[in-house]
């Protein structure tokens, strides 16, 4: 069979699900954090593909600023998850209901 | 043919890496897998011919942001593994969910909707596309976003310093 874009489409669309079913199913708040990375990095192959198949340099810019994006998203959601650790003892999100009572 | 062979075996080693990361029950396990998911999409782009972007995933992915994770995962020192959970509706319809988002992605791949424009040669994406370009794409038509990226990094470097610190004054 021949190698289109299509595949490299639809292995980005099931890397993408697999992400959004470890943000549903997990309760560890740094494994949230890793399929959010996850589903950034299907959505940059997506850009990758669609830019290789085009010739358009700007999907690889694109794919650059997310990198940069997701680098800084992954600091700052590590540092709130430091944070709350300190003060609940627990990364696990059914345990951290700081806004009741 | 070595072409679909590299797809396919790359690919198989992502998805497997992305479910081991989604199974796994200890974080550190978790946050392996999804290392060698991030090899695995390196090596898909390096097959798309786009090696500056492969690089940079090895170097700013794999290299820094796992890392990242990996010292958080060992200075909390969360302690034994957790026990497996128990399945509930709550976890039935999440797995419902996801399967529809997939099944939406693969209908909207599958119906080709003629919008697109016809794809060119390889060797010609390959050459538009090149670091050459990419560089002079950054530093002239996006240099204003290349800037904000800058401010962006800056504002999340002092973010994360002060949110992480033990006294938030």
């Amino acid at each position: 069979m021949e190698l289109t874009l299509n595949w490299y489409l639809s292995l980005s669309a099931v890397l993408f699900t697999i992400g959004v079913l470890g943000v549903l199913l997990r309760r560890n708040a740094i494994v949230i954090l890793l399929a959010v990375e996850l589903m950034l990095n299907a959505v940059n192959l997506t850009l990758v593909a669609l830019s290789q198949s085009f010739g358009d340099v700007d999907g690889q810019i694109l794919v650059f600023f997310v990198m940069s994006v997701a680098a800084a998203e992954a600091a700052v959601g590590l540092a709130i998850v430091i944070a709350i650790y300190r003060n609940k003892l627990t990364v696990n999100v059914d345990e951290i209901n700081l806004f009741r009572g | 043919m070595l072409e679909t062979f590299l797809f396919f075996l790359f690919a198989v080693l992502a998805v497997a890496g992305a479910l081991g990361m989604l199974i796994s029950r200890n974080p550190v396990a978790s946050a392996l897998w999804m290392v060698m998911t991030l090899f695995a999409v390196a090596c898909l782009y390096l097959t798309l011919n786009a090696q500056f972007i492969g690089v940079v995933q090895i170097l700013v992915y794999a290299g820094a942001i796992m890392v990242l994770f990996l010292f958080v995962i060992m200075l909390l020192n969360l302690g034994e593994t957790p026990r497996l959970g128990r399945f509930d509706w709550k976890k039935g319809v999440a797995f419902v969910l996801g399967v529809a988002v997939l099944a939406q992605l693969l209908v909207v791949v599958a119906l080709r909707l003629d919008v697109m424009p016809e794809p060119i040669p390889a060797a010609d994406a390959a050459e538009a596309t090149s670091a050459e370009q990419i560089g002079l794409a950054l530093l002239t038509e996006h240099a204003f976003s290349l800037e904000i990226i800058g401010v962006l990094l800056l504002a999340a470097t002092i973010g994360a310093v002060l949110l992480a610190k033990k006294r938030f004054v």
